[in-house]
């Protein structure tokens, strides 16, 4: 026997309900209550670990978070990666495996624990419920506070030891704080049966009451399993009726272990013997029948896959050897400052209690009790000096040894931030918690500082591993991100479009017929709307209701042209630049009313131009009286396109006069349209013939049908974004965002034509005198035709001014929009080329990987440049 | 994440928000009468202090008002916060 089940006690199990699990394919026993730990210690099965890359055979170290050996995977009942099996409460019929220090993803998704988020707000939050943090939290709740007490186990027992309940005191058990970031936010991971919840809790004030951690002593071969640190031979007789070991040797640096030592001896474990490397004088009768040996320390031990004897070395350079079956180790006890820490709190080393104790720190977090250095150590002790340091074990999930850490300090690092990155240590998910503040003792005194003049690198959050699955909690799938559809989504949906995403939009891309291919349909649905109609649904385009006495000035110094000016019933295309003199975005306004214009944007552009309408009239013009609405959503927009546009509209049935000369091109006609009011507007993205009809959101599915049903007899096809993209390319209309990308100024467009510079300032025209905006050399925009007809380019391709240029090579442009024109019975494409205006008619090549493309540069609008077609 | 004193809805969540910058400069009241030097310094150039720092925030996912606050760069503390030009923070 040697680590085994003890005949009564454990005060979280349940004895009267044994439930089994497997553990590398070997069935355990284990009782409700127990952890996967205090499981395999009851069984005796506890050191079938391997270390990660060394593969040396390791054991239970612990029982809690900073375990760094026993790192479990659960396949059943829910998929976890990896996990301290100190953390892990067994449920009956649970299937673990070990793990050596990495995880492995799964992608079987049913397994995948379920996981949500919630928020909370409170006046205290308490993280760790031993005594401290529970008379804080206690007493907080009494004076009417809301308090959360947060505890990394499953019981608030284990620190208290008591009925420990207090009235209005929230309770978050197997909770663990991954992180606490400004003014009182922390995130907390709750482990609930079958179900993670990841809190974001809001506190007024945090106390940190996370107590302390035991120190490791590193020497020769201290990683065999049955090594522990000290208190864990105390917890788990206590906790889960567990002995950790029949035949025990003591390695302390602290008179407090020797309770550890009497704990065992009284649970009918033996210790015969103590190494005291401090040496002090101890009270004989706490361990009558044990031998101590002070000053004397563990040079080294002994066992095949389990520890079989120690090797002890006393002051003088005696020696002897002991069999046991398991080895304690104390060297004392750190405060557990990780939150503290990485939410900027200050440390120091206390030459008192050996330790580094917290100093200053935010204004609404506290420490209290040993987190905050109530802690006694008697000896500054952290390793056992040798010679060979080749097997003294610092960090045991990266196998990093003093030996590793000399070589790195040899090389000439001396921060312990340095050496942690030469040497991994403490970036394994334990975050170094047994090995931190070794290491950087081990540093101190390499490069002949004394202990505390640095302290072990800092730990960031996340504290404990977290599923991404976890993370995203119920936001994956269709409530990833919000998806926006539009009235008429239904009928795309019945009718095959292929969709794509623009901003949270689904926009149909295009509508493709049995077995046809994109490119097919998207030609199909261009020859419909140049030779005789089409309808795409055009509801995204963001629509914004500017209204107020100010609203024709106010739109005067946000376009680039004059919108002052337009006559009530005109519509005029305007385009918005940054204040760099970039262009940011383009649309059309409607003059509704003298007072009232419906601006139209891009489809992402609706959010960032209404905040920028709000930024300049809130912070630089209060005294404008404009009043902006975002009204995208209201408004469903069916846009009917191509030669018979008329007489479908007409076939439609509607009260406005539609001919040529009463409804001209730029204007729109309130009316009926389907038996509906609507706002028909003529305006057009293709170049043809075209009517826009606004009307209400609950009537575009209705008038969509309307159009598509009178459309019939003309041929109507309906269209989705690839063809309106090569539609507009074709006649060189731009699409912001696309052929710009916030380095493009109107002139670059050759698009002086919009900008208006004697109606006064507006936003961005200072910006377009400056020098670099007028170099003559500047990218611009060019049609490009490739050579060979049927060569569509890569949209981003780059273009070079040589056929055969070697590289590095000079880059004159590149390639914005390309496409096939079943108009023009060939492919073409947009480009910013290098002072493209002033290279119409030459030829520039583009090096792709497999060929070069030779294309002649054109005029940017290669169909149609007369606007002939444009009213039908 | 930060909880930012909107003056209209009192603490919020820092998510709410979008940060605007330094606050406090104007725009100019004549563009065209400024040297492209002027004109770079007011579009580009921006305080970088350590310590407290006047910033524009805008309550983007709530009220949707702007507003004006001073924040200490080195320990991110919110010190005060008021609507846009009212006694503009210095």
């Amino acid at each position: 026997m040697t680590s085994a089940r003890l005949p009564d006690g454990g005060s979280l199990i349940d004895r009267s309900k044994p439930i089994a699990f497997t553990f590398d394919g070997l069935e355990v026993a284990a009782f409700e209550g127990d952890t996967v730990a205090s499981a395999l210690l009851a069984s005796d099965v506890a050191g079938g670990f391997r270390s990660p890359i060394l593969g040396r055979p390791r054991g239970v170290f612990s029982a809690g978070p900073e375990e760094p050996n026993a790192f479990v995977e659960i396949s059943e009942p829910s998929f976890e990666p990896i996990v301290a099996a100190t953390m892990v409460d067994v449920v009956d019929g649970m299937v673990v495996e070990s793990r050596p220090g990495v995880g492995r993803l799964r992608t079987d998704e049913a397994r995948a624990r379920r996981a949500e988020h919630r928020h909370a707000h409170v006046e205290l939050l308490v993280v760790g419920s031993g005594h401290d943090g529970f008379y804080e939290a206690r007493d907080a709740a009494a004076r009417g506070d809301r308090v959360m007490l947060v505890e990394q186990h499953r019981s608030i027992e284990r620190g208290a030891g008591g009925d420990f309940v207090a009235e209005g005191v929230s309770y978050l058990t197997r909770a663990t704080a991954l992180g606490l970031y400004d003014d009182g936010y922390a995130t907390v991971l709750e482990r609930a049966a079958g179900l993670d919840r990841l809190w974001h809790v809001r506190a007024e004030r945090v106390i940190l009451a996370t107590g302390a951690f035991e120190r490791s002593i590193a020497f020769a071969d201290n990683d065999r399993p049955g090594v522990m640190l000290a208190y864990a031979s105390w917890l788990y007789p206590l906790e889960h009726g567990v002995l950790v070991g029949s035949r025990t040797v003591l390695f302390t640096a602290r008179a407090n272990a020797y309770g550890a030592a009497s704990n065992l001896v009284a649970h009918g474990g033996e210790v015969p013997v103590i190494a005291d490397v401090s040496g002090a004088e101890r009270d004989p009768d706490l361990v009558p029948d044990t031998e101590v040996l002070g000053g004397w320390v563990v040079s080294g031990t002994e066992g095949d896959r389990r520890l079989e004897a120690v090797h002890l070395e006393g002051p003088g350079g005696e020696r002897r050897t002991i069999e046991c079956d398991s080895l304690l180790v104390s060297g004392g006890w750190d405060p557990n400052l990780a939150l503290w820490r990485a939410i900027g709190g200050g440390v120091r080393f206390d030459e008192g209690v050996h330790a580094f104790v917290p100093t200053e720190g935010p204004p609404w977090l506290s420490v209290v009790g040993a987190a905050a250095g109530e802690v006694w150590n008697d000896t500054p002790y952290w390793y056992v000096p040798a010679e060979d340091t080749s097997r003294h074990f610092v960090d045991f999930q990266r196998d990093q040894t003093i030996a590793d850490i000399a070589r790195a300090v040899d090389g000439g690092l001396r921060s312990v931030e340095h050496v942690k990155r030469a040497t991994y240590i403490g970036t394994a998910i334990d975050q170094g918690r047994t090995s931190g503040i070794i290491a950087a003792e081990v540093v101190n005194a390499r490069i002949g500082q004394s202990p505390g003049w640095q302290g072990p690198s800092n730990a960031r959050p996340p504290t404990m591993p977290v599923a991404y699955a976890t993370l995203a909690g119920r936001f994956r799938g269709d409530l990833f991100d919000p998806i926006r559809t539009t009235p008429i989504h239904p009928w795309h949906v019945e009718h095959g479009a292929e969709f794509e995403d623009v901003g949270q939009w689904k926009r149909p891309r295009f509508f493709p017929q049995a077995g046809e291919s994109m490119d097919r349909a998207v030609e199909r649905e261009c020859r419909a709307v140049r030779n005789a109609v089409g309808a795409m649904d055009a509801s995204t385009l963001g629509k914004i209701d500017v209204v107020g006495s100010d609203a024709p000035a106010f739109l005067d110094r946000m376009y680039t042209n004059r919108m002052s000016n337009l006559a009530v019933g005109g519509i005029r295309y305007g385009l918005m630049l940054g204040l760099d003199g970039m262009v940011l975005d383009d649309g059309v306004a409607m003059r509704l009313a003298e007072d009232r214009y419906l601006v139209t944007t891009t489809t992402g552009g609706a959010a960032v131009v209404l905040d920028r309408f709000e930024e300049w009239l809130q912070t630089e013009w209060p005294d404008l009286r404009v009043s902006c609405t975002s009204v995208t959503e209201q408004w469903a927009v069916v846009a009917i396109n191509g030669p018979s546009a008329r007489d479908v509209v007409a076939a439609v049935g509607t009260d406005v006069d539609l001919a040529r000369e009463a409804f001209p091109f730029m204007t729109f006609r309130e009316g009926e349209v389907a038996g509906v009011a609507a706002r028909l507007a003529r305006v057009s993205f293709s170049g043809g013939l075209a009517y826009e009809l606004h009307v209400a959101g609950w009537h575009g599915s209705l008038v969509w049908g309307a159009v598509m049903g009178a459309g019939e007899a003309f041929g109507i096809e309906p269209y989705g974004t690839e063809a309106m993209h090569v539609l507009r390319a074709e006649k060189g209309y731009v699409i912001v965002g696309q052929d710009t990308d916030g380095s493009v100024t109107p002139a670059d467009l050759g698009m002086d034509w919009i900008v208006n510079p004697s109606k006064g300032d507006f936003i961005g025209k200072r910006s377009l005198r400056r020098a670099d905006l007028v170099r003559p050399d500047r990218k611009q925009l060019v049609g490009l035709l490739p050579e060979d007809p049927e060569t569509v380019l890569p949209e981003g391709a780059q273009l070079v001014l040589g056929e055969a240029a070697e590289v590095p090579m000079a880059l004159a442009g590149h390639v914005t929009s390309s496409y096939r024109s079943p108009a023009l019975g060939r492919s073409f494409a947009l480009a910013m080329l290098e002072g493209g205006h002033g290279m119409h008619g030459r030829t520039v090549y583009s090096p792709l990987r497999e060929r070069t493309v030779a294309c002649t540069v054109t005029s940017p609008v290669p169909y149609d440049p007369e606007g002939s077609r444009r009213d039908g | 994440m930060l909880l930012v004193p909107c003056p209209w809805c009192g603490p919020r969540e820092e998510i709410e928000f979008r940060y605007g910058g330094q606050a406090g400069i104007a725009y100019p009241a004549d563009p065209e009468a400024l040297s492209d030097e002027e004109w770079a310094d007011f579009l580009f150039m921006r305080d970088n202090p350590k310590g407290p720092f006047a910033e524009r925030w805008y309550h983007v996912h709530g009220c949707r008002r702007w507003f004006d606050a001073v924040r200490d760069t080195t320990t991110y503390r919110f010190l005060r916060s008021s609507p846009p030009g009212q006694g503009a923070p210095s």
